[in-house]
């Protein structure tokens, strides 16, 4: 066997970050299905994964890549796939079933332009709302968005950590751009990653209530053949785990399942500020777009603008705590991502009028200029 | 539990008490329905192989049928319609040691769950599939189904069904299943026997268990549960190695029924492990 941590400094592209990422984190089930941009994701897993233990299926078609992923995660398996839009809008039921099965698991989606088939080799951050209210019915997500290789690498492990530890789950929505640019990627030692797994049950197996919940509200996990006898059902059900066709079931499970996530938003969600202490105007932004965001607030700054950033580094649960405060700091907000307004409205909807909110999108296929968002500011700042 | 009325007598416990979620019964099948008749069947089954129960896990789908995993007392998995299969899959690879079962429905199995049905068999992933075939969706009321015979009625083609029925073993047999066989829910010990069989067998095995649905087929068909039951006893032709070519259902004849095919080849896992972890021996 070879290691599971490549300890040491490459230059390799953002899907195959993901997949040592993955690895680091302590994955060894991937089911997938080829899909550009995300390709190179399964490609990589599927040489590196059996040289750890682990195992790697190309499925069907995306529908039974994400179902095997559940059914690798109850064998106790820490498990994956990656997609791009398309073939995210075929997990979307499937990803239902993990939510209210509580089943840890990570999704990349190495986003592309679409609708539909779109444009399959080139770059977009259009799957943003899908994220969030693809699946049928009330939930709550995780979604986290890398902007380099080297975060392919960290919010992979990061993906997992949250997965496992909220049972839930959770989504890197890369984009083709972030996924196909080759940039340096440290990876430390294996004792300097932190991991984390699921929480396990204890105690007498004929007491055992599959979806009891401990302290943070996350009910440890047994895997099968643990001898606990389980029964894992997408209807609703009480917290055995038995369908129970109620109103008041139905209550007190979507409480559970989306109040594990709401109520430790702090525990979740990442945001980073840049320049924001003086700020008049605050650019938000995520992914590959937040790259130009940088650049686009020094440029800014030269040309005397006092402008700043907060890059939402996890982008579900939406970090409204902090887009509210920063909406009582400044005059605008900026909202720069590769679509036609998706997360710009959720900054509004934070912002709730307190100061001007514009979004300047793209409709896909090509990064944002930066002078696209100098243009936004000093269009903003003057009026 | 049945308990005897004569006090001085232990009560005796049923024998398959142990294997069914007692605090879930009653169960939703309908009077009538075999459904219940192939899942006592599958549990027969386990039992007679001897494996500890905590080495089992039953997926099902959605539909009547795809209720019995919510049924069985280990660990079971009642999932997305038609994807009973690629969640099987995932565990079997995930954990080669356990012995996975995927008790659904037609419906289930091979309208929405065809593609995934073909490539398991193709793959050889090693798990046994029992097909409850009641020639329709139940749960739903009684559409049409991939397995609804040409002519009949359903609640989507009142004129009678104008498609041809898959047939089921045939359809496996060309994917690639290793073991086949046709039983109906009145072949009880025969239906056992087979699963039992599918259970110690390697391999992608195959058992479509014929089972009446009187009160969304049989109603519109003018078919009661007593005449399915009649005709499977009377006109069924029980062909242990029959060719599965032979094997589609004709209203001509009764529906041919046996152990069709039972052959040694590599599992998916095995084959993947060989070849991709050798190291582990
Ligand atoms: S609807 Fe048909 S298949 Fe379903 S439980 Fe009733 S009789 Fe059985």
């Amino acid at each position: 066997m070879t290691s599971r941590v490549l300890t040491g400094e490459h230059f390799i592209n953002g899907d195959i970050a993901c997949a040592e990422g993955a690895i680091a984190a302590g994955c060894t089930f991937f089911g997938g299905y080829p899909i550009t941009p995300a390709t190179e994701v399964a490609e990589h897993i599927s040489i590196r994964l059996p040289r750890v233990g682990g195992t790697f299926i190309q499925m069907e078609d995306e529908i039974a890549a994400m179902t095997s992923v559940l059914g690798g995660a109850w064998t106790g398996a820490k498990s994956m796939t990656a997609t791009s839009g398309p073939g995210f809008s075929l997990m979307m039921e499937t990803i239902g079933l993990a939510v209210v099965t509580e089943t840890p698991c990570v999704v990349v989606n190495v986003q592309r332009a679409g609708p539909s088939t779109g444009l399959p080799t080139q770059g977009a951050q259009a799957d943003m709302m899908q994220a969030r209210w693809g699946s049928h019915g009330d939930y709550e997500i995780i979604a986290v968005a890398p902007a380099s290789p080297q975060e392919m690498f960290d919010l992979t492990i990061t993906a997992f950590n949250l997965s496992e530890a909220y049972r839930t789950p959770v989504f890197i929505m890369s984009d083709e751009i972030v996924g196909h640019m080759s940039e340096r990627v440290v990876i430390p030692e294996a004792g300097k990653i932190r991991t984390v797994s699921r929480p396990r049950p204890a105690g007498r197996k004929d007491r055992f209530r599959l979806y009891r919940p401990g302290p943070n509200g996350v009910a440890p996990m047994p895997a099968i053949g643990d001898g606990y006898k389980i029964h894992v059902t997408g209807l609703t059900h009480d917290e055995k785990g038995y369908p129970v066709m109620s109103v008041e079931t139905q209550k007190e499970m979507i409480e559970r399942i989306t109040g594990k996530i709401r109520n430790n938003i702090d525990d979740i969600v990442m945001t980073e500020s840049y320049r924001l202490s003086d700020a008049d105007i605050a650019v938000v932004s995520y992914g590959v777009s937040a790259r130009t965001s940088f650049t686009a607030v020094d440029e800014a700054r030269k040309r005397g603008i006092r402008a700043g950033m907060l890059r939402l580094v996890t982008v579900w649960p939406f970090p409204e705590k902090q887009i509210r405060a920063l909406a009582q700091k400044v005059k605008g907000i900026i909202t720069v991502e590769i679509n036609m307004g998706q997360i710009s409205r959720e900054v509004e909807r934070c912002a709730a009028g307190r100061v001007p909110t514009i979004g300047v999108g793209h409709h896909g296929g090509a990064i944002i200029p930066p002078e696209a968002v100098i243009d936004a500011m000093e269009k903003e700042v003057m009026r | 539990m049945i308990r005897s009325a004569d006090p001085a007598v232990a009560p005796t416990v049923h024998p398959l008490e142990d294997l069914v979620r007692m605090d879930r019964i009653p169960h939703i099948w309908c009077p009538g329905c075999g459904t219940g008749s192939v899942f006592t069947a599958c549990l027969t089954a386990i039992k007679q192989t001897g494996i500890p129960y905590d080495q089992f896990a039953m997926v099902s789908g959605i539909g009547c049928s795809g209720r019995g995993a919510g049924y069985i007392n280990i660990d079971s998995f009642h999932t997305t319609h038609g994807r009973a299969i690629p969640f099987a899959t995932g565990i079997k690879m995930a954990n080669p040691k356990l012995n996975v079962i995927v008790f659904s429905g037609d419906g289930d199995l091979f309208a929405i769950g065809g593609n995934h049905f073909i490539h398991a068999a193709r793959r050889n992933m090693d798990i046994t599939v029992v097909c409850v075939n009641n020639l329709t969706y139940g749960m739903t009321g009684g559409q049409v189904a991939a397995t609804t015979p040409h002519n009949a009625r359903s609640s989507t083609t009142v004129m009678g069904n104008p498609e041809t029925p898959f047939n089921l073993p045939l359809l496996a047999y060309a994917a690639g299943a290793t073991y086949i066989a046709r039983w109906s829910m009145l072949h009880a010990r025969d239906l056992a026997d087979a699963i039992a069989a599918a259970l110690r067998r390697r391999g992608f095995s195959f058992i479509e268990a014929l089972s009446p649905c009187p009160v969304n087929y049989g109603r519109r068909n003018r078919e009661k549960a007593i005449d399915t039951l009649r005709h499977y006893q009377e006109k069924a032709i029980i062909k242990n190695g029959a060719h599965p070519a032979e094997l589609d259902m004709s209203d001509a004849r009764g529906p041919i029924l046996g152990n069709f095919l039972d052959i040694e080849k590599p599992t998916h896992d095995e084959i993947y492990k060989r070849m991709y972890r050798p190291e582990e021996g």
